[in-house]
């Protein structure tokens, strides 16, 4: 126990970090079946209004914080450092702090559901609702306590990130060279930096209001419930990215390993990290169409929202470039890493509809604007994250992933997903809105929810099945050695300090003297 | 009755109508590129099975830049254009407002139900009346959280913030009974504060407005009094009641208002709305009665 408790190994914290992920995961995932299962037919009272609102805060908060930011995170802390030549994290203890205020925070907001009171405005809780003369009971403080802690423990790993990156590079790992997974973590941390503060501080001034009376974002007092809205999204639009660029990063180990080529357009691909990371500051009011703000105003944000898709797409278009030519290996992860293409080119472009602000004065806060967001979070993020179990589990484990049950968790995601999702667009332009605990028995409004509902059970069956892969594999799996990719950064290395590195592939030019990627000096 | 954007019937919502079709046609064209890319790659480069370890690697690219360029430009052209199609119809649905131009309604949220009322002291709610093939100009408010409100056949969804009002221009092109939902969670009840906009012929839209400004005509029973009029006699609290009886729906579009619905809404409003602020009331079984056939009666 105490080798848990006082781990502070990189490796060790990062393990802990995914097995944490998983955990909240599964719960997560519970919540959502309950959701889908309100939702299967019109009209159910299997859950009272009010426990569907809890639910689904609870949902939306768990994915978001415990969930996908931590699985990005652990993968960062455990392959930062091996990529990069460093024996651990600048700062080893820092890594341990930022996990267990994410556990604390974690556990502190499971605990509401004791008072009968878990949160229930929603994972962006707008003020007024989220005040304390409409939401009395203790719930909204939980939420609020606990992404504080959550979020200072975000901003505390981000800042070791930068360090070790900046700092702990070995002899030769030049900016320039730095693994795209490195390149992307290094940007990401900085985002983070710039807007998990915007939310911490937010959140301190929601306290104020509700139990000291501050009134910052009640209109009645003179307060005002529109910069709660702006000060969320500043914070919350650039953590959309901050959600997706290390799956990015992911996908761009991945996809050039399986299909034996070098990542096609290395510096674009680095490059519009940073034209993502920049523009991502200035989309915010995008989530606030809705809102009378001038024409003006909402014609800037809606160009910068959709510029932001020009490097989005260049990195869609230089991964599959990558696999052109190439001598493509179809492992499970490179299958996910596949259907990420798919599915988050789906995801980003229905994100492009919600930049023509016309179409989001009908679309938004419909079933519309759900499917987009599974599409790039779960499409995106969590497709490249099972792209990335199945990468790097021999790394981390010794074993092989099982394949032929990885196949079947492929396929049953690959379905249960695009039946739960896919069919949530068409609910939204039939004008279904979001966050309703039951619906009247509208035309298509109760098959098509039934679908999704059937989807949701094969996607459920399909996460188990990769739990189960995970438990099986740990004990009877193939035994991996310390290359089984025959891959090129230095996290295969089977002793880096003996790799010198002179290109962006150095165990490629290891593997190659004959044709290394660095031009030998004549 | 079919709601959303397949079916609008005023002109702002056909444009979004077609900008949304604009959309879709670039999206799938983007989408048939990369999946097709994709599937090429798949099918033209897969490894076959059982290569030796050793084999050879197939000859690096590690890029181009003309591609990038070409890839990076040509998003942007496209996008140049959808912007310029996007500010084109925000300017077409959000006419600009004359200078002064006082709103013909004031559409109010509260949780949860709407109401809207009129310059000549008309309030109604949950099924607010327009003229067919006339522009009305509607001030939207809240008087509690933010609420949304949103007919999907006749306009634009805007947000309704406590102490900010908004406008929105509301037509219909043909007669005719549309739905409109709450689009922005506003708590408990959120899923079920609708509401109808019924537009009708000029004639009957005027003669709707001169009905429901006259005074009910027969005093209320002392029931309501002592158990209703504290929410129901102010319109801040609780809906008004004043023309009930002319109404389509009970519960904020929720149920047809008939007898039996409405004595079920006065006996147990917990369980046909669980969340909404009526409290059960425990009314004796003739107390239910009396309320029934006065409301009944308020035409």
């Amino acid at each position: 126990m105490s080798g848990v408790l006082g781990a502070v190994d990189h490796k060790r914290i990062g393990v802990l970090y995914l097995f944490s992920a998983l955990i909240f995961a599964l719960i997560g995932g519970a919540e959502a079946m309950v959701m889908r299962a309100q939702l299967s037919l019109p009209n159910l009272k299997l859950l009272t209004p009010d426990t569907y609102n809890q639910v689904f805060t609870m949902h939306g908060t768990t994915m978001i914080f415990l969930v996908v930011m931590p699985v990005l995170t652990g993968f960062g802390v455990y392959l930062i450092p091996l990529m990069i030549g460093a024996h651990d994290m600048a700062f080893p203890c820092l890594s341990a702090v930022a996990f267990w205020l994410h556990i604390v925070g974690g556990l502190l907001l499971y605990l509401s559901f004791a008072t009968g009171n878990a949160p229930n405005a929603g994972w962006f809780s707008y003020a007024p609702l989220s005040e304390k003369q409409y939401s009395p009971g203790p719930g909204l403080d939980f939420w609020a306590v606990s992404l504080i802690l959550i979020g200072s423990g975000i901003i505390a790993s981000a800042i070791n990130f930068i360090v070790t990156i900046a700092a702990s590079r070995t002899a030769g790992m030049t900016i320039r060279r730095l693994p795209l997974f490195v390149w992307m973590n290094l940007v990401n941390a900085v985002m983070i930096i710039f807007a998990l503060p915007v939310l911490v501080a937010s959140l301190v001034m929601l306290l104020g209001d509700r139990l000291l009376h501050a009134r910052f974002f009640d209109a009645a007092q003179g307060g005002s419930p529109l910069l709660w809205q702006h000060y969320f999204w500043i914070f919350g639009h650039p953590e959309v990215y901050i959600m997706i660029l290390p799956a990015f990063g992911m996908i761009s180990e991945i996809i050039p390993v399986f299909s034996r080529k070098p990542i096609f357009g290395y510096p674009f691909v680095a490059a519009s990290t940073l034209a993502i990371a920049f523009l991502s500051y200035g989309v915010w009011v995008h989530h606030m169409f809705a809102v009378a703000l001038g024409r003006t105003l909402l014609s800037v944000f809606a160009a910068a929202s959709m510029l932001i898709a020009v490097p989005t797409g260049v990195k869609v278009f230089n991964w599959t470039t990558t696999m052109l030519g190439g001598s493509i290996r179809f492992t499970t992860s490179m299958l996910f890493a596949v259907a990420f293409l798919l599915e988050f080119t789906i995801g980003g472009l229905s994100g492009v509809a919600f930049a023509a602000v016309p179409v989001d004065w009908q679309m938004t806060d419909t079933y519309f604007v759900v499917a987009h967001i599974h599409y790039v979070l779960f499409g995106g993020t969590l497709f490249a994250v099972f792209a990335g179990v199945y990468y790097w589990f021999p790394k981390m484990t010794g074993k092989l992933l099982d394949e032929p049950l990885g196949r079947w968790h492929f396929w049953l995601i690959v379905v249960g997903f695009n039946a739960t999702f896919f069919v949530q667009h068409i609910l939204g332009l039939l004008g279904m809105p979001r966050r309703v605990y039951t619906y009247a028995d509208f035309p298509w409004w109760g098959p098509l929810n039934l679908i999704s509902t059937i989807g949701a059970g094969i996607l459920t069956f399909g996460v188990l099945l990769f739990v189960a892969n995970v438990l099986v594999s740990l004990r009877f799996g193939a035994v991996a050695g310390c290359d089984p990719w025959n891959a090129w950064t230095l996290e295969w290395a089977e002793d880096f300090s003996a790799v010198t590195v002179q290109s962006r592939r150095p165990l490629w030019d290891l593997k190659h003297p004959e044709a290394p990627d660095w031009v030998p000096e004549s | 009755m079919p709601l959303g954007s397949f079916n609008p019937h005023s002109s702002q919502t056909q444009i979004i109508t077609a900008l949304f079709a604009n959309v879709l046609i670039l999206s799938a064209a983007v989408f048939l590129i990369v999946a097709g890319l994709v599937a090429y790659a798949v099918v033209r480069y897969r490894a076959e099975k059982g290569l030796p370890a050793g084999e050879t690697e197939p000859p690096p690219n590690f890029g181009s830049r003309p591609i990038e360029i070409a890839w990076t430009v040509l998003p942007i052209l496209i996008l140049t254009a959808l912007f310029v199609m996007t500010v084109r119809a925000m300017a077409r649905i959000d006419a600009p407002l004359e200078p002064g131009r006082a709103p013909d309604l004031v559409i109010t949220g509260h949780q949860w139900w709407w109401d809207a009322r009129y310059t000549n002291g008309v309030i109604a709610p949950s099924e607010i009346h327009i003229p067919a093939s006339r522009r009305m100009l509607a001030e939207i408010d809240s008087t509690d959280v933010i609420h949304d409100f949103w007919v999907p056949q006749l306009a634009r969804k805007i947000d309704a913030v406590p102490g900010r009002p908004a406008y929105v221009w509301l037509e219909a092109d043909t007669p005719g009974t549309y739905r409109g939902e709450c689009s922005e969670f506003c708590g408990a009840d959120h899923a079920r504060m609708h509401f109808l906009v019924i537009a009708e012929p000029e004639a009957e839209y005027s003669a709707w407005l001169q009905r429901e400004s006259q005074p009910a005509r027969t005093p209320p029973p002392v029931t309501f009094q002592q158990k209703c009029a504290d929410c129901h006699a102010n319109p801040a609290k609780g809906p008004d009641l004043s023309h009930i009886a002319s109404r389509q729906t009970l519960g904020a579009a929720l149920s047809p208002n008939n007898p039996a619905n409405l004595a079920l809404w006065i006996e147990k409003p917990q369980s046909v709305k669980p969340g909404n602020r009526m409290p059960d009331q425990q009314l004796s079984g003739s107390e239910v009665a009396a309320l029934t056939s006065w409301l009944g009666s308020l035409q």
